[in-house]
């Protein structure tokens, strides 16, 4: 494939995101809309009471009085010039807001693929050696196991056993607020924050991945090809790390770009379960004291996030399968 | 002519097979794939093994190298001597060093055979560096050597390619340069020209005997094609649910079988001599395609990037006179199987005209097509994808006349009479097409085909998914019912002996354009154009006739 070509393909490929992200800003603009009470209301209510007359000079300083469709024209205005506004609940600017909670939730979404494919992959590939064995069946229980218990319930008695019972890891948090570690001991210790949530958020697709790397290359292995490696006197090992493996791997990472979609509206839980300080628990913040400038910010980051990372799939897909030919 | 040791030596088999016997499992509908099989086969020899499908041809070639599904499928008695061992005895590592080094194995679809994510000559490489102690680069200086052996153009850049950027007789002969990559005594090739087309067929039949003859090595043919056969064999051994049914040199057995098996599979095979006489010229056309055009693809998209599309058909005219059958030969690609998908009205056409009984229906909407339908009527290549598997043969029948508001008893009953007219039982109504074998099911597609009382039916290769013996049994079915019921056919096939066999009219195809028509026994008897003379002469087994 042409160097220039792919260059073309993904110039073209962020191009098109653009109209896809300002369909996603307008619609979750106008589908907020839809919910009752605004800011206004909540901080009215908050003071315990207002006077209609309190709350129609909110609305005029926080310009909520104009028509829907100007603040969205303004709304959208702003956004192309990439200023996402102000976060009044939060008296600093969303842009602000968002950069310092991208880090936490990018890192605790790393290593939950990195874990989940890691060593869904793994597994399922030993599954697969030893398919039919006491050790393929441990693994296909847990799989099961895994995939069928609830997301918060593990969080919670994962806490319960490593937190509270052994000691071994912290509860909450990212990082350990008033050791005030530097350079290495607090990567350390965010390493050890890190462990229980990403577990618990990768666990599901641990075990999709499981299943399906199973799967996959059981059915490879009767395909003609395989037959072809053994006629050509390889051994088993041979077969199954230079010709299996990779094949097998194809459905695994299309699977891997649906989970990376799903990844952010699944750390909403766990991020609150952990009191991780991320994007998914800032949007469940920003949805309850109504501040639509930050939800709308969080949401415009997490549509930029999912086209970004599907482009990237496309590409890793590219890379592992000659076959899908680039621009066409 | 089996004599033992006193023989010299390149008369000694390579191989000795000795009382084989392979068991299925417990839930298949035999006990046995192969059974108590003795063959031999020696130096620079080519033994072909035919049978129909299940006969256990496939199952014996597997056998000998260990490459049966284990644990179902396994070897219960026998021996396979090769090279003063027992191949069902060696250890594994033995085995795998015989693998490819001493005995190397083509496989029918080169397509599948190789990973789809490795360079081919990264692939034949494999052999050398798992075999050999070759270095990196004399590997490569092989491996490009065995592509020029196996006339391959550009050596180089075909070691660079994936096998999707072949065509399907490059990736054969990529197959087959693996194979030889080693120099073997002995060479399995199980079906490697069934899914080529016809000239790509002849073309590397024409090269396996050349390196056969260059390099001595004994061939073991496995084959379903008695025209294989009649081009290749040396010996021919015909296999049956399987058992050895005959074997022998392989003149005498074509020319005067002495089992009745072999005597019935030959007499299966449809004759290159031209059945129908040369029909008188008629001026009636149940359909006239004119100037017919269909481009795929081709649009320009946002950034310049501009793909020129593919022409499938390019001004195709032609016509089928009433109550003809009509042959469209051509290879994969030629775009029949599109021209086909235009005259049923499933593909829109960029241009011409499609006439059925002087209407044209080119361009024509779904809703003003509807009442020329059941005019035109398909039967598939594929019996087993074309029958709906959770509908009863009788809805599958009716239910075309049901939807033009035929009353559903009324074409039931019609369901049955038109069941008992293609051989079947009546009471099939009832039955699913998973109870019926691919013969049957044919059989049950063409019944659906008449319920609609068509004045032309287009049949896409119906037969070339069938056994050579059930093959004739179809061909015949329908060449009987178009005469008795006075119908027009449009025959779409890529084997000139079932053309020759059913059609009056022949028209070839290549690369969407109609390059030669005539009169089927014209065509065989004095071909105009050059594709068509090497289309007639690649066929399998031509200086043969039964």
């Amino acid at each position: 494939m042409a160097g220039g070509r792919f260059l073309r393909y993904i110039v073209w490929r962020l191009l098109q995101a653009v109209p896809v992200i300002l369909g996603v800003t307008v619609l979750c603009f106008l589908m907020l809309q839809l919910a009752p009470g605004d800011l206004a209301t909540v901080l009215a209510g908050e003071a315990g009471g207002a006077s209609p007359g309190f709350i129609e000079e909110l609305r005029a300083r926080y310009g909520l009085d104009k028509p829907l469709l100007v603040q969205l024209a303004l709304y959208i205005k702003n956004v192309a010039v990439l200023d996402l506004g102000f976060s009044f609940r939060h008296n600093a600017t969303v842009a602000s807001l968002l950069a310092e909670r991208l880090f936490p939730t990018l890192l605790l979404m790393g290593s939950t693929l990195l874990l989940s494919v890691g060593l869904g992959v793994l597994s399922g590939l030993f599954a697969a050696i030893w398919v039919r064995t006491w050790r393929d069946h441990v693994i296909s229980l847990v799989a099961i196991v895994a995939y069928a218990t609830p997301l918060f319930w593990v969080g919670l008695m994962l806490i319960l056993v490593f937190s509270i019972r052994l000691d071994w890891l912290p509860t909450s948090g990212m990082e350990d607020v008033v050791a005030f570690y530097e350079g290495w001991d607090r990567a350390v210790d965010i390493a050890r924050h890190l462990v229980l949530p990403a577990i618990t958020l990768s666990l599901f697709y641990l075990a999709l991945y499981a299943r399906l790397m199973r799967a996959t290359m059981l059915e490879q292995r009767g395909l003609d090809y395989v037959t072809t490696a053994r006629a050509k006197g390889l051994t088993e090992r041979q077969i199954t790390f230079r010709h299996v493996f990779r094949n097998a791997l194809l459905p695994v990472v299309t699977m891997a770009g649906v989970q990376v979609g799903g990844l952010l509206g699944g750390s909403v839980v766990v991020e609150s379960v952990f009191a991780w300080p991320g994007l998914g628990q800032l949007a469940f913040e920003a949805l309850f004291s109504r501040d639509y400038n930050l939800l709308l910010g969080i949401f415009f980051m997490s549509a930029c996030l999912v086209v970004l990372v599907n482009i990237v799939v496309d590409i890793v897909y590219v890379l592992l399968d000659p076959r899908i030919k680039v621009g066409t | 002519m089996s004599a033992p040791s006193t023989q010299p030596t390149d008369a000694a088999p390579v191989l000795s097979i000795d009382g084989l016997t392979v068991a299925l499992p417990a839930w298949s509908d035999r006990p046995h794939a192969v059974e108590n099989l003795s063959i031999q086969i020696r130096r620079n020899e080519v033994l072909c093994v035919v049978g129909e499908s299940g006969s256990g041809k496939s199952v014996m070639a597997k056998s000998i190298l260990g490459l049966l599904p284990a644990p179902h499928v396994r070897v219960t008695a026998g021996r396979i001597a090769f090279e003063g061992e027992d191949l069902l005895q060696v250890a594994p590592e033995r085995l795998r060093a015989v693998r490819s080094g001493r005995i190397s194995m083509i496989f029918q679809e080169p397509m599948v055979a190789l990973n789809p994510l490795m360079k081919v000559g990264r692939q034949v490489d494999e052999v050398l560096q798992v075999h050999t102690d070759l270095s990196a680069r004399a590997r490569r200086e092989r491996v490009l050597g065995l592509f020029d052996d196996v006339h391959l153009p550009e050596p180089a850049r075909i070691h660079g390619s994936y096998p999707h950027q072949l065509s399907g007789g490059q990736r054969q002969r990529v197959m087959i340069a693996m194979a030889l990559a080693l120099e073997p005594a002995l060479i399995i090739a199980d079906e490697p020209t069934t899914a080529l087309d016809v000239t790509t067929q002849a073309q590397i039949l024409s090269l396996l005997k050349e390196l056969q003859g260059k390099h001595g090595t004994a061939v073991l043919f496995i084959t379903h094609d008695f025209g294989v056969v009649a081009e290749i064999a040396d010996r021919v051994a015909v296999m049956r649910h399987g058992r050895l049914i005959e074997q022998g040199d392989s003149a005498p057995v074509l020319r005067a079988p002495r089992e009745p098996y072999t005597r019935d599979l030959v007499a299966a095979v449809p004759s290159l001599i031209p059945r129908h006489p040369d029909p008188a010229a008629v001026d009636d056309h149940v359909l006239a395609v004119r100037a017919l055009s269909k481009t795929y693809g081709g649009r320009s998209s946002f950034l310049g990037v501009r793909s020129r599309g593919v022409e499938a058909v390019r001004s195709v005219s032609l016509e089928v006179p009433r109550g003809r059958s009509v042959a469209l030969v051509g290879e994969s690609g030629s775009g029949k199987s599109t021209l086909a998908r235009c005259i049923v009205g499933l593909e829109q056409p960029d241009s011409g005209a499609i006439l059925l009984d002087g209407q044209d229906i080119a361009g024509l909407s779904r809703a003003a097509l509807r009442p020329y339908r059941h005019l035109v009527q398909m039967v598939f290549q594929d019996p087993f994808a074309s029958l709906n598997p959770r509908q009863r043969v009788g809805d599958i029948i009716a239910l075309g006349p049901t939807l033009r508001g035929v009353p559903r008893d009324v074409a039931w009953d019609r369901a049955r009479e038109l069941l008992d007219m293609v051989g079947l039982q009546r009471e099939a109504v009832g039955r699913f097409p998973h109870e019926f074998s691919g013969g049957q099911r044919q059989r049950i597609g063409i019944a659906r085909a008449l319920a609609m009382d068509p004045k032309l039916i287009i049949a896409d290769e119906p037969v070339s998914a069938l056994d050579v013996s059930v093959q004739k049994q179809v061909l015949d079915l329908l060449d009987e019912l178009r005469l008795e019921l006075g119908l027009s056919m449009l025959f779409i096939t890529h084997d000139l002996r079932v053309a020759a066999h059913v059609c009056e009219e022949i028209a070839v195809m290549r690369r969407g354009e109609i390059v030669e028509r005539g009169s089927t026994a014209r065509i065989f008897a004095a071909p105009a154009h050059e594709y068509t003379r090497a289309l007639l002469d690649s066929v399998p087994g031509k200086g043969w006739e039964h």
